[in-house]
């Protein structure tokens, strides 16, 4: 969160907010759903999308009847999130630096794929497929793990 | 009635990181109402951001700062919710959330505008980058004007079903097509299609009126 803020002043504030969200919005965390940090990674993302493009980010509404809901999950096979976590990092760690590089700045440098292309000197397209590889070997490790779990 | 045609995960990853202009992730706000796999996906991309957040050094806050941080938290507790969406009677919307309350009302409360050959639209929103989302309106069984594209661009049925390229795409698909695809979506018959389209470049159309007209409409 730091290193997105113009400054260490702007960037203590902003953390200040997500923190006191955070506390206020605690009893809205469902721990089966997420893990603590990817909820507090959102909260943080959409504070610093108001904060530096004065704008909201579109987001579905739980509670709207236009909503298609979940399938419904086994009781027996809720995910451990932190497990899940622990497969992120493995994955993320094997991945090729370049396919690294462009997820980090993704999310943690707030740039769209046509600022990492420019940044990068590298086409929009590889941008993209470096992106969607990078995610497709997460979401294998993710997978396997629910199929484990499924067993 | 199981939606087939999804957005990239390039779009997921990306709404997910928070890197989308509002017009894109309008549309994939919208997509992931009707989508549980995108849904799922994009929850997945998430997950990396909390990993990515979890692994961070940790940086040192000033002195007072947790004081501060209480402080705010109990200003917050004041805070009024937002008024809760008043539906009519139990149906289901055709405009889920996000999309229904950036329109300002559902399907039947709009105020559309003439775009040509019956089709109508309505701008919703316009990003400094250029990308544009907007509701679309085909009638039955009619052709958008032949078009293509200088950039991107993302179509999401929100009613009825139009064909492209020998694909059929209804509610909750997706379209996406890029400056290669010189595409013609025909409204099936019955109904008229209603779509969420979002361009990152004006629309080049094909037709002479098009083009003459296209500088008025704004598309």
């Amino acid at each position: 969160m730091l290193r997105l803020g113009s400054d260490q002043n702007r960037a203590e504030d902003i953390a200040q907010d997500v923190f006191a969200q955070v506390w206020r919005k605690a009893v809205q965390f469902d721990p089966a759903k997420a893990a603590a940090s990817t909820w507090i990674f959102t909260i943080a993302r959409n504070l610093r999308i108001d904060t530096f493009r004065k704008e909201n980010r579109p987001e579905l509404d739980p509670n709207d009847p236009a909503l298609v809901p979940d399938p419904p999950v086994r009781a027996d096979v809720v995910v451990e999130q932190t497990q899940s976590a622990q497969r992120i990092r493995l994955a993320l760690a094997e991945l090729p630096d370049e396919q690294k590089q462009v997820v980090h700045m993704s999310f943690f440098e707030d740039k769209t794929h046509a600022e990492i292309s420019a940044a990068l000197e590298i086409p929009l397209g590889t941008v993209k497929s470096r992106i969607r590889l990078a995610f497709g070997r997460i979401r294998t490790e993710l997978d396997d793990e629910r199929r484990e779990l499924n067993q | 009635m199981s939606i087939i045609h999804h957005p990239g995960d390039d779009f997921l990853v990306a709404y997910a990181a928070g890197d989308l202009a509002q017009a894109w992730s309008l549309l994939i706000a919208t997509h992931i109402a009707l989508c549980t796999a995108c849904r799922s996906r994009t929850g997945d991309a998430e997950a990396i951001g909390g990993v990515f957040l979890s692994d961070e050094d940790p940086v040192e806050m000033s002195a007072g700062a947790l004081d501060a941080t209480l402080r705010r938290a109990m200003a917050m507790e004041n805070d009024p919710a937002p008024p809760p969406v008043v539906l009519s009677g139990g149906t289901v919307p055709v405009l889920p959330e996000p999309l229904r309350g950036c329109a300002g009302a559902d399907i039947d409360g709009l105020r559309w505008r003439p775009l040509g050959r019956n089709a109508e639209h309505i701008p919703l929103v316009s990003g400094q980058d250029g990308t544009v989302a907007r509701l679309l309106r085909i009638p039955a069984g009619k052709p958008v004007p032949e078009h293509g594209h200088n950039g991107l661009e993302l179509t999401m049925v929100l009613s009825g079903s139009f064909a492209a390229n020998e694909m059929h795409f209804a509610r909750g698909d997706v379209e996406t097509a890029d400056a290669e695809i010189e595409h013609q979506p025909l409204a099936a018959p019955g109904d008229d299609c209603i779509c969420l389209a979002v361009t990152d470049a004006p629309l080049r159309f094909r037709g002479l009126f098009a083009r003459l007209v296209q500088p008025l409409i704004g598309i």
